[in-house]
C-alpha cells in the first residue's frame, strides 16, 4: 500500500469511526443486540425440564405404589396429577395436559416381589422430541432413586439386577445453560457480524454516498479494507461484552485460556464480516441486507449448526451445506473453551475451517464487487 | 496526460445503454454522439427519462455502455475508469454527503480520497469556503445544513482536487431560486477562473441561456446539440406577447391557439406568449402582438414540435360535464391561521388564504417551504394542529369524509397501479370513488376518449411514457367530477409539449368551474395560476395574482422582473436571517 492508497483508507476508516461515534445504530448493533439477545434467550431457552406435568395411574394403591409415585412427587422435574384410569391419563396427555404418564398396573404390587420384575408403564407425549427425552431420563432417574432406596432399606444391595450410576462430563452440574450459551454467543456473533458489514454498506448505497465514493480515485480494495477494520474491532468489542456477560451473569465457567479465545473469535468475526461484505454485493438497501443477514447467518447457525437439531440423522446434502456454516465450528470451538478447557484436538481443526471460511468469504467479496452501479 | 492536450474534454461516438426492466428492454440511452471541448459549460438538458442521469454515469464510468465509445480526457472510460475517477469531479443528485460528518470533515475525507497534500488544503479550503459562503459552518454537520448549503458543500467536495471535468447532475432541482443563483455564480466563476469545464445536467430550460452548448436529451436520443444560440436563432421573428385582461387570459389564449399559424402559446402572466410557425406572422384582427425575444425553450418546442408534427397547444374540448355557469367570487376554500407542528418543528405557521370557485391557485416555495403538508392538510390525509379549515363548505376537523367526496387528488409521482392496465386503472378509481354501473362505465369512456386514451388501453400504466402517465393520473383524478382538484408539483420532470397540454387542460377545467389548487417549485408554473401564495419555511410571504407579485419587485433596474426575480425579491425582503443564511 503506497502513500496516497494509505491516506485514502485512514480517511475513510476516520469516516467510519465518526459515522460509528455519532450515529449509535452500528453501536447498537455490536453491543445492544448481543447483550439484549444473550439475555432474553439465556434466561428464555433453557433445556432443563422443570415442573414437567406428569400423569400418574395407580390402579390399585399400594404401599409399595405410594413409596414410588412419591418419588415423582418428590422431585424437582416433575408435577404429578392423579388419574383414576389409564384412559382419563390418556385424554389428559392428548389434551396436552400432561407431558407423560407413569402407569402402575393392579398386579404392581406383587410383581415386584417376583424375580421378573413388575412392569411400569411409562407413555411419554412425542410430539416434542427433546422434552420427550428429557422425560424419559428423568423418569428413569426416578426408578433407579427408587430401586436404589429400596434395596438400601432392605440390605440387599448385591442382589439388584441393576445398577445405575449416571455420571455426567464436562457439564457436572447437568446445567443445560453453560451448554447452550456458548452457542449462543456464536449465534448472535454471527448475524452481529454479518449486519454490521451489510447495513452500512447498504446504508451508503441508500444515501447515495457510494456514488460519489465511486467517482474518486478510491479502489476497491480501499473501499474492503476500510470497512473491514472499523467493524472488525467493533464486532470483537461486541464479542468481548458477550464472554462477559456469560461469565459474570450467567457463571458460566471459562476453563480455557482467554488467548485461544480471542484467536478464534477473531477468525470467526471475520468470516462473519466477510458474509456481510457478500451479502452487500447484491443488497443495496438495508431491509433487503438486513433480510438477508437473517436468511444467510442466522437461521442456517440456528438449524445447520448441529448446535440444536443433531446433523447426524439430516442427509448428506444438508449435512455438505452444514460445512459452510461459520457458527458449527465457532460453536464446537467455544462449547470447548468454556466447558472442557483448550483442547487442541477440537480447537485446531475447527480454527483451520473458520480460517478458510474466511478467506473464501472475503475473496469473494472482493471479486463480486463492482467500481459500478450495474 | 500527452492526449489530453487536443481540446477534447469529452468524446461519445454512438454510445447506446439499455437496461431490461421486467422483461421489457429500455433504450437509456440511444446512439448518441457528441463531443465537449474543454472549457465552459456544456447543458444536459432534457425531461425525466430522457437519459441525462444514465449519460452522466456512463461518463463517470459508473456504467458500462453496451455499444459505442466514450473518451474523458482522451482517457477510454471503459478501459481505465480509475483514471478518469481521478481526474473528474462528480456530484450525483443526492450530492454524496455524508451527513454525520462536519463540513469539514466531510472535505478532509475527499481531500484524502483525492490525494490532496496536507500542506495545500488550507489554502484550498479557504477558497472553497469563500467561495461557497459555508465559513461559518465548517464545524456544522452536513445533515444540520439547509438544502442549499448541502447542495454548496457537495460541489465544494468534488473541487478539494481542481477536477480538468466537472459532472453535476440535476444540481439545481428542488432548490430555491435563491441558492440556484448562488450556484450558478459559483459554476461561472469556477470556469473563468479555473479553467474547470463543467457539464451540467437539468431539467429547467431557462437554464440552457447560461451554458456555453447545449446538448438536447429526448427520450434517450440526441435531440440536437450546439450553442444556445443555434435553438433561438430560428425562432427569430416569430415570439409574440399579447396583453390580456387577468380574468380572460385562458379565453384569449385558446382563441390565438386556434388562430391559423400559431405553433405554441403559454399564459404569462398578463400575456400570452404566441409562437408562430414562421418569421412574419399576422395576429388574428383586434389583437395587437409585440414581437419579444424567442427563448431556449422556443426552440425546443420547436424542435419537438417538428419530431411529432402538430401543434403545441390545440384547442380544448371540455374535458368536464357542463356545469352550470359559474357564480363569481363564491369561496369555496377558506384557510385561517392553520398550523401544523411536527414536535417542536412548525411546518405550516399560522396560514390564511381564500380560495374562489373556477380559481387556480397556486402555492409555489423551494422544498421544504411547507407547501406540501398544506396540501396534505387541505386534503384531510394530515389533521391540522391549530386554525380553521373549509374546504367546500365543510369543516374538515369534522366531516372529512364528506368533503373527500368532492375532491381530486393527483399526488406527486402519479400514484398509479404499474402493474394495472389504463382501463383497469381508471375502473378501479372510479370504484373507489363509488361509481357504478353506466355512470361509472360512461365515465372510463369519457377519460379515455377525452386525455386520448383509448389506443393504450391495455398497456400498463407502468410502460407508459412520463406524459402519458400524467394524463393517466389526472384522468383518475377526474374520475367523479370533483368540485376541487389538488395537484400536487403536477408537471415535475414532464417535457415542455406534455406540460402545455397539461395546463391547457386544467385551464379548461378551470373555466368550467372547477377550482385548482397546484403547489410547484418551477417558477414559470407560477404564471399559469390566476393567484398565488409564496411559501418559505411554513409562512406566506406574498400573496397576489402573478402580476401584482411580480410587479411588487418591480424597480428601477428591472422594471419587468420575471415570477424567479420576484420570488428572489420577496424571500430576501422577508427575513434577514433566512438571506443571512443562504446568501452569505
Amino acid at each position: 500500500m503506497n502513500g496516497a492508497a494509505w491516506r485514502r483508507v485512514r480517511g475513510l476508516m476516520r469516516k467510519e469511526a465518526v459515522q460509528i461515534w455519532r450515529d449509535p445504530s452500528a453501536l447498537a448493533i455490536a453491543f445492544l443486540l448481543p447483550a439484549i439477545l444473550l439475555w432474553l434467550f439465556g434466561y428464555g431457552v433453557t433445556l432443563d425440564a422443570r415442573r414437567v406435568p406428569l400423569g400418574i395411574v395407580v390402579e390399585r394403591p399400594g404401599a409399595l405404589a405410594a413409596s414410588f409415585t412419591a418419588g415423582f412427587d418428590r422431585s424437582r422435574y416433575f408435577a404429578p396429577h392423579r388419574y383414576l384410569s389409564g384412559r382419563d391419563a390418556e385424554q389428559a396427555m392428548a389434551a396436552g395436559k400432561v407431558s407423560g404418564i407413569v402407569w402402575l398396573r393392579a398386579d404392581f404390587g406383587r410383581q415386584a416381589r417376583t424375580a421378573r420384575g413388575a412392569p411400569v408403564g411409562v407413555v411419554i407425549d412425542g410430539v416434542d422430541a427433546n422434552t420427550a427425552r428429557l422425560v424419559e431420563g428423568y423418569v428413569q432417574q426416578v426408578w433407579a432413586g427408587w430401586v436404589a432406596a429400596a434395596a438400601a432399606r432392605q440390605g440387599e444391595r448385591d442382589a439388584l439386577p441393576l445398577d445405575i450410576r449416571p455420571r455426567v462430563r464436562f457439564n457436572p452440574s447437568v446445567n443445560s445453560r453453560h451448554y447452550l450459551i456458548p452457542g449462543l454467543i456464536a449465534l448472535i456473533m454471527t448475524l452481529t457480524g454479518a449486519l454490521l458489514t451489510a447495513l452500512v454498506i447498504a446504508r451508503e448505497w441508500e444515501r447515495g454516498t457510494m456514488e460519489a465514493l465511486m467517482v474518486t480515485p478510491v479502489t476497491l480494495r480501499d473501499i474492503l479494507v476500510a470497512k473491514l477494520v472499523p467493524y472488525f474491532a467493533l464486532g470483537m468489542g461486541g464479542m468481548f461484552g458477550s464472554v462477559g456477560i456469560a461469565v459474570f451473569l450467567f457463571g458460566v465457567p471459562l476453563r480455557g485460556s482467554m488467548l485461544v479465545l480471542s484467536f478464534c473469535a477473531a477468525l470467526f468475526m471475520l468470516a462473519a464480516l466477510g458474509m456481510g461484505l457478500l451479502i452487500s454485493t447484491v443488497a443495496r438497501n438495508q431491509f433487503v441486507a438486513g433480510q438477508l443477514a437473517l436468511i444467510t447467518t442466522f437461521l442456517p447457525a440456528f438449524i445447520l449448526s448441529g448446535f440444536v437439531f443433531d446433523l447426524h440423522s439430516t442427509p448428506g446434502f444438508v449435512q455438505a451445506i452444514s460445512h459452510v456454516v461459520a457458527a458449527r465450528y465457532f460453536i464446537a470451538i467455544l462449547q470447548s473453551v468454556f466447558l472442557a478447557g483448550d483442547v487442541w484436538a477440537v480447537i485446531l481443526p475447527n480454527a483451520a475451517a473458520l480460517a478458510l471460511l474466511a478467506a473464501i468469504f472475503l475473496a469473494l467479496a472482493r471479486a463480486l464487487s463492482r467500481k459500478r452501479l450495474d | 496526460m500527452t492526449a489530453e492536450t487536443d481540446g477534447a474534454a469529452l468524446r461519445l461516438d454512438r454510445v447506446c445503454r439499455r437496461f431490461s426492466a421486467g422483461g421489457r428492454e429500455i433504450a437509456a440511452v440511444e446512439e448518441v454522439s457528441a463531443v465537449v471541448a474543454q472549457g465552459g459549460i456544456t447543458g444536459l438538458i432534457g425531461a425525466d427519462g430522457a437519459g441525462k442521469t444514465t449519460l452522466m454515469r456512463l461518463i463517470a464510468g459508473l456504467l458500462r455502455p453496451d455499444r459505442g465509445a466514450i473518451e474523458v480526457l482522451g482517457i477510454d472510460v471503459r478501459r481505465d475508469p480509475l483514471a478518469v475517477q481521478g481526474r473528474i469531479g462528480y456530484m450525483p443528485q443526492r450530492f454524496g454527503l455524508y451527513e454525520e460528518l462536519t463540513v469539514r470533515e466531510n472535505l478532509d475525507l475527499y481531500a484524502d480520497l483525492h490525494g490532496v497534500a496536507p500542506a495545500a488544503r488550507a489554502a484550498r479550503y479557504a477558497g472553497l469556503m469563500a467561495m461557497t459562503g459555508l465559513e461559518p459552518f465548517t464545524a456544522r454537520r452536513a445533515g444540520r445544513l439547509s438544502g442549499g448549503m448541502k447542495q454548496k458543500l457537495g460541489l465544494a467536495c468534488t473541487l478539494v482536487q481542481p477536477p480538468r471535468l466537472l459532472l453535476l447532475d440535476e444540481p439545481t432541482v428542488g432548490v430555491d431560486p435563491v441558492s440556484r443563483r448562488e450556484l450558478w455564480e459559483i459554476i461561472d466563476r469556477l470556469t473563468t477562473d479555473e479553467g474547470v469545464t463543467v457539464l451540467f445536467s437539468t431539467a429547467y430550460l431557462d437554464e440552457a441561456a447560461r451554458c456555453r452548448d447545449v446538448l438536447l436529451l429526448h427520450e434517450g436520443r440526441l435531440l440536437a446539440q450546439g450553442k444556445p444560440a443555434r435553438f433561438t436563432a430560428p425562432m427569430a421573428g416569430r415570439t409574440f406577447r399579447v396583453a390580456a385582461p387577468e380574468s380572460g387570459r385562458r379565453r384569449l389564449q385558446a382563441r390565438l391557439a386556434a388562430a391559423p399559424g400559431v405553433i405554441d402559446t403559454v399564459i404569462e402572466g398578463r400575456f400570452v406568449r404566441v409562437v408562430s410557425e414562421a418569421a412574419p406572422w399576422t395576429p388574428p384582427p383586434g389583437i395587437e402582438a409585440v414581437a419579444v425575444a424567442p427563448r431556449f425553450e422556443d426552440g425546443f418546442v420547436d424542435e419537438l414540435l417538428r419530431l411529432r408534427g402538430g401543434a403545441a397547444t390545440p384547442s380544448a374540448t371540455s374535458p368536464a360535464p357542463p356545469t352550470p355557469p359559474p357564480e363569481p367570487a363564491k369561496t369555496v376554500i377558506a384557510v385561517e391561521r392553520l398550523t401544523r407542528r411536527f414536535g417542536d418543528f412548525t411546518a405550516v405557521d399560522a396560514v390564511s388564504f381564500e380560495v374562489r370557485r373556477g380559481e387556480i391557485f397556486g402555492l409555489l416555495g423551494a422544498n421544504g417551504a411547507g407547501k406540501s403538508t398544506t396540501f396534505r392538510m387541505l386534503c384531510g390525509l394530515l389533521p391540522a394542529s391549530g386554525g380553521r379549515l373549509d374546504v367546500a363548505g365543510y369543516d374538515l376537523r369534522r366531516a372529512r369524509a364528506a368533503a373527500r367526496g368532492r375532491i381530486g387528488y393527483m399526488a406527486q409521482k402519479f400514484s398509479l397501479y404499474g402493474d394495472l392496465t389504463v382501463a383497469q386503472n381508471l375502473a378501479f378509481f372510479a370504484s373507489a370513488y363509488g361509481l357504478r354501473g353506466g355512470r361509472r362505465a360512461a365515465r372510463i369512456g369519457w377519460a379515455l376518449a377525452e386525455f386520448g386514451l383509448g389506443g393504450m388501453r391495455e398497456a400498463a400504466a407502468r410502460d407508459l411514457a412520463l406524459g402519458y402517465r400524467q394524463r393517466l393520473a389526472l384522468a383518475a383524478a377526474l374520475m367523479h367530477a370533483p368540485d376541487i382538484l389538488f395537484l400536487d408539483e403536477p408537471t415535475s420532470g414532464v417535457d415542455p409539449l406534455a406540460r402545455r397540454e397539461f395546463w391547457r387542460r386544467i385551464g379548461a377545467l378551470a373555466e368550467d368551474g372547477v377550482t385548482v389548487l397546484v403547489t410547484t417549485h418551477f417558477m414559470e408554473e407560477a404564471e399559469y395560476c390566476d393567484r398565488l401564495v409564496i411559501m418559505a419555511q411554513g409562512r406566506i410571504l406574498a400573496e397576489g395574482t402573478p402580476g401584482e407579485i411580480r410587479a411588487g419587485a418591480a424597480d428601477a433596474a428591472r422594471p419587468d422582473p420575471t415570477m424567479e426575480d420576484a420570488f428572489v425579491a420577496v424571500i430576501g425582503a422577508a427575513s434577514g436571517a433566512v438571506a443571512a443564511e443562504t446568501v452569505a
